[in-house]
């Protein structure tokens, strides 16, 4: 279980961005996390994956206190983290990331599993370099299959949709069921998506840097769709790159 | 032979105490061992240092490795390989250097390679240059290469400068006639006090005629190097050519790609990048459970690879 204590957190030019979060995630539940922009979802995401530090408050992973962990510690401890906007890499193949995020070596089978899963074939795409060459869309699933090679506890994915085109979004919410169904791991997803809301075991509303509500996914669902800035399931795939 | 060439050989030729096909082995300026196949003839120059390589027409699938190992300090090794490849043929040429020195006396190998391909000879060329020992001497490498590419023919050069060497200086001058292609991917690693500059000059002479040059390196600590690339189109053809470097520390790199159009269906194209690792590289590799070290190594080592 993952448990956040009075989490706050500022900018460099001293807006608070996160003001006292206090939050519970169970294990082994899809936890949607959802809000206005702006409301310090992504910070809130980069704090449990160690790449920001809070300005106050506590961080538990199964009781255990991990603030002052730092990002490869956490990683090796459990926690993995895909960005919205995935780095690129010139002379690294997708085979030597999705492996060095795997930690180990692995068959070709199971690399066609895991690319499988985000809708790329593994033979048009082990070796090629993880550079400019390769589409927006395509680093993106790229980017979700190093979360999937990995099998931590905890998966955090910071929109995981932005980027995508609409096929690949479709493909998203099975990769994201099926992880629910066959994985052990807790995933939190930030994200404005409908789709992904359904989904959820749950639903956390932020905004303005506090927890506006949270609860069952489909207790919550009705509140954060009527309360607006939620992309709908029928949006255009302009909407989906525009994101 | 002695240890010390054994140990430079599996370096920059993946020699494991022998070589497949043709083969001469160069040690402190002079010709240790040498093997000529059928298709394939190695004889010594009778005017300078230096050897002949004939390749028959139609040669396929045959190697020849010609390495070249400087093992002690006060060598300063000088030698002309002329490489002929026969019309059709496709080849593989593996030509490493190694320097040692153990000693205050710099080590140097200077190798001037020519190649005269015929019409539609294909040929790949892996050269790896490295430097050794822990003695004061500057360790040198000078390589000049000039090509000459006959209509059709394919030369592929992949070289690279894996660490050690002191000082190096790399010239290649090609031409290349209609419908030939030369395609350099070069890789460069200087670090402490080393310095490296390399020059390409490559001229497109004929219809479709087309050059890549690609060069990546890495300059750490207070290295210094320096690429200069001209790319000149004299009549429709296709060439691109790009430097990307990464940086780091008080290292300095100066890129001068060069483009001249003489014709006007002449397709040119210069890229050039220099810059530190970017910092959303290493804390993605984080993510994955890499110290930062680890995650810089990674990186340099996929971006030299």
């Amino acid at each position: 279980m993952l448990r956040l204590e009075n989490i706050t957190w500022s900018s460099p030019d001293n807006r608070a961005i996160l003001r006292g979060v206090d939050l519970t995630v169970p294990d082994s539940k899809l936890v949607v996390i959802t809000g206005p922009n702006g409301g310090g979802k992504t910070t809130l995401a980069k704090i449990i994956a160690g790449i920001v530090k809070p300005d106050t408050g506590r961080i538990l992973l199964d009781d255990e206190d991990i603030t002052e962990h730092d990002v490869t510690r956490r990683a090796r401890e459990g926690i993995s983290y895909a960005f919205q906007q995935p780095v690129r890499f010139k002379g690294i193949t997708v085979r030597q990331l999705i492996e060095t995020a795997a930690g180990e070596t692995l068959e070709y089978k199971r690399l066609c599993e895991i690319l499988g899963n985000v809708g790329l074939c593994a033979k048009n795409y082990l070796d090629r370099e993880v550079n400019a060459t390769l589409s927006g869309g395509e680093i993106k699933r790229i980017e979700l299959a190093t979360v999937l090679a990995r099998h931590t506890r905890l998966s955090v994915f910071d929109e995981p949709e932005a980027g995508i085109d609409l096929w690949s979004f479709k493909n998203l919410i099975s990769v994201f069921k099926n992880m629910r169904e066959n994985l052990s791991g807790t995933l939190i997803i930030i994200s404005h998506q409908e789709r992904i809301l359904r989904i959820a075991d749950e639903i956390v509303m932020i905004a303005d840097g506090r927890i506006t509500a949270q609860g069952r996914g489909e207790d919550m669902l009705e509140r954060v769709l009527s309360s607006g800035g939620i992309q709908t399931a029928c949006c255009k795939e302009e909407e989906i790159f525009d994101e | 032979m002695n240890e010390i060439t054994k140990k430079l050989l599996s370096t920059v030729a993946d020699w494991t105490g022998s070589f497949k096909g043709a083969f001469s082995i160069r040690e402190d300026g002079c010709g240790i061992e040498r093997r000529s196949t059928e298709n394939i003839s190695i004889e010594p120059k009778t005017d300078k240092p230096g050897l002949d390589i004939r390749v028959k027409p139609n040669t396929k699938g045959e190697t020849v490795s010609i390495p070249a190992c400087v093992t002690h300090g006060d060598v300063d090794d000088l030698v002309y390989n002329d490489f002929y490849i026969g019309h059709d043929s496709d080849i593989l040429i593996v030509a490493g250097c190694g320097v040692h020195t153990e000693t205050g006396e710099p080590a140097r190998h200077n190798g001037i390679h020519r190649f005269f391909l015929e019409p539609g000879a294909r040929v790949k060329y892996i050269e790896k240059h490295v430097g050794t020992g822990k003695g004061a001497g500057i360790k040198s490498i000078d390589p000049v290469t000039e090509a000459h590419l006959d209509e059709g023919s394919l030369l592929e050069m992949d070289t690279s400068q894996i660490g050690g060497v002191d000082r190096s200086t790399r010239k290649t001058i090609v031409t290349v006639a209609a419908g030939a292609k030369l395609v350099i991917r070069e890789r460069l690693l200087t670090e402490g006090e080393q310095t490296a500059a390399t020059e390409f000059k490559v001229e497109l002479n004929g219809d479709g005629a087309g050059a890549d040059v690609v060069s990546r390196s890495v300059a750490r600590d207070r290295s210094y190097q320096s690429y200069v690339s001209e790319i000149i189109g004299n009549a429709p053809c296709t060439g691109h050519t790009e430097c990307d470097a990464i940086i780091d520390e008080d290292a300095v790199v100066d890129a001068s790609p060069k483009l001249s159009a003489r014709c006007a269906d002449a397709a040119l194209i210069h890229e050039a990048a220099i810059g530190k690792i970017a910092g959303e590289q290493i804390l993605k590799l984080r993510t994955l459970g890499l110290t930062e070290e680890e995650a810089e190594s990674k990186i340099i080592e996929g971006f030299l690879s």
